[in-house]
């Protein structure tokens, strides 16, 4: 075979390769099918690598075979090992490792194309430095998100004085220095050395740049920020293909890039935020009165033991689940007493906010480990729809996700923000551990209702004193 | 310019794919979404393989080879985390 045809050989291998990521991609729109897409796309993963390998440009495989055991080791160890509560700070490890695998092929390829005295063309040179800024920023913001994430780093916004000023003053030594990188690349009158030192610059700044723009974001933000960095670290892969001429690269990292747009952007919708109002704006700092005046309001509190007798006697319930309910370690002793329900003739279901968890889909994930059958959990419209015809709507660890005052309050810097209407149910019972607001500071109009009962207590135990009450009412009643 | 332009259609066009695909996801699959894209973002392995199997000097060398493992972790952990949590959506009934 010519080295030409070796060549055709790889690119079809390519397209094969993105044929099945689309694919594999497309599986994921239904959960009975979703995991034989995954394996599609891993299939053409494995297509991509083995074609690559046949490329007569390569001349030694000990590194470049050490260097995928001991990433494939580290992965899969990472995969076996990770807490499905820890799965935000996994993706946003790995949006990171992406951005940075993107921004170091970019610098190799720029010494490679120096070392064979290749001509570079301008275009060549605009990837390089749009996959070097960008894989750069998204691996040391992602690191931040990630340490936000698992509280090692503080979860509030760490405001520096005139942060605006610094971030301003780096994205445009950014900037600077990737035209600069550009202009060297295209220009005999840089050496070699100038412009990888330029390449370097570039680096440092994209790095620190990636810090500033995460540091002011605080913790309750983080899916957002997780969604986009998700989004550039498939952007960055897309440049690195512009840059070494790699269709599949392009491809998959454009399918990877709007995958995450799409997120962001459904994030910050049931946020009621904009991308930029969550990177350039504190939350809560409005002057709007979302107290209520201060005054106590009148509520009713209701022990464990009614609401096994309300819930044994229900017909249907919709159960409205949080994150807190995943920090009580909670969703075993909720799937108990939904089954007890279910078995009583009770129409069950879960209702999950889009903010729900600490990163899209992540409540899902945490109620499918509980063996939580997936047509059970229903979305927001869903939820909604479902409310209009429910008589027991139960709040578990979620709370400005169920606030009335996003339809009722324009006051409220909630307001606006699509929201479960668990006011709708004939009656709603909340748990709480006490009458505190939320991380947002806004008190909840949803507990001061006629229809709603507050049980106070940890959520784990009230959830077993409610199995065990319930088990008993069913028994000998 | 041929290239470029080749190159760019292929992205536009990709992205529209992209877009109509994953507006399809319901809400309830967008974290395995997001590990899956993780794993597939790990495609930049296919060209880390080539420049560092065929560079001559070690900078080129050591930053390829960096690359190989970081993209490496993200196909290897993405695919099989992503699979992980899928094998726990399970369907409605008994014995599931």
């Amino acid at each position: 075979m010519s080295d030409q045809d070796v060549i055709n050989w790889i690119n079809l291998a390519y397209l094969v390769a993105a044929i099945l990521f689309i694919w594999g991609m497309a599986q994921l729109r239904r959960p009975s099918t979703a995991r034989a897409g995954n394996r599609y796309a891993a299939v053409g993963m494995l297509v991509a690598v083995v074609a690559t390998l046949f490329d007569r440009e390569i001349v030694s495989y000990e590194w470049i075979a050490a260097g995928m055991v001991v990433g494939g080791i580290i992965g899969a160890f990472l995969a076996r090992k990770v807490q499905m509560t820890e799965m935000p700070e996994m993706v946003a490890i790995f949006n990171g490792f992406g951005g940075a695998a993107s921004a170091l092929l970019a610098g190799g390829e720029l010494k490679r194309l120096y070392d064979t005295g290749t001509p570079i063309d301008s275009d060549v040179g605009v990837s390089i430095a749009l996959s070097t800024a960008i894989g750069a920023i998204t691996l040391t913001g992602s690191v931040v998100a990630a340490g936000k994430l698992h509280g090692s780093i503080n979860t509030n916004p760490i405001l520096l004085p005139a942060r605006n000023v610094i971030s301003a003053l780096v994205g445009l030594a950014v900037v600077v220095l990737g035209g600069a990188l550009i202009w060297a690349t295209q220009d005999g009158g840089f050496t070699e050395t100038s412009t990888l030192l330029i390449f370097g610059g570039l680096v440092v700044a994209a790095l620190l740049l990636g810090i500033l723009v995460s540091i002011p974001i605080g913790g309750a933000d983080m899916p957002v920020l997780v969604a986009l960095f998700n989004s550039y670290s498939g952007i960055a892969g897309a440049a690195a293909g512009f840059a070494i001429g790699n269709d599949v690269l392009i491809v998959a990292g454009a399918l990877v890039g709007a995958s995450g747009l799409i997120l962001t952007s459904i994030m910050t919708r049931a946020m009621n935020r904009s991308v930029s109002n969550v990177m350039f704006g504190g939350f809560g700092q409005s002057g709007a009165d979302v107290t209520g005046g201060g005054e106590a309001r009148p509520y009713r509190s209701v022990t464990a033991e009614d609401t096994a007798t309300i819930l044994a006697y229900a017909q249907s319930a919709v159960f409205v689940t949080g994150y807190g309910l995943a920090v009580a370690q909670a969703q075993h002793d909720l799937k108990a007493l939904a089954d007890l329900l279910t078995a009583n003739g009770c129409d069950v279901k879960y209702g999950i906010h889009p903010v729900a968890g600490r990163m899209p889909g992540h409540m899902n994930v945490l109620l499918a480990e509980a063996d939580v059958p997936y047509e059970q959990q229903l979305d927001l419209d869903d939820t909604n729809r479902a409310l209009d015809n429910t008589e027991i709507a139960m709040v578990i660890g979620a709370n400005d996700v169920v606030n009335p005052q996003a339809r009722t309050n324009p006051g409220s810097p909630i307001y606006g923000m699509p929201i479960i209407d668990v006011d709708k149910a004939q009656s709603v019972i909340v748990m709480k551990r006490s009458m505190a607001s939320g991380f947002s500071g806004i008190d909840n109009d949803l507990f001061y209702l006629d229809q709603t009962s507050m049980l106070f207590g940890d959520a784990k135990k009230s959830l077993k004193t409610l199995v065990s009450e319930v088990e008993d009412l069913i028994k000998n009643g | 310019m041929e290239q470029l332009i080749a190159a760019l259609t292929i992205f536009a066009l990709a992205t529209f794919v992209g877009y109509f695909i994953i507006t399809k996801i319901p809400p309830t699959l967008h974290t395995p979404l997001m590990s899956g894209t993780n794993a597939i973002s790990g495609i930049v392995l296919v060209g880390a393989l080539v420049v560092a199997g065929s560079s001559e000097s070690a900078l080129s060398q050591v930053m390829a080879i960096a690359a190989v493992i970081l993209a490496s972790v993200n196909v290897f952990g993405g695919f099989l985390v992503t699979d992980r949590m899928l094998q726990m959506f399970r369907r409605e009934g008994p014995g599931a």
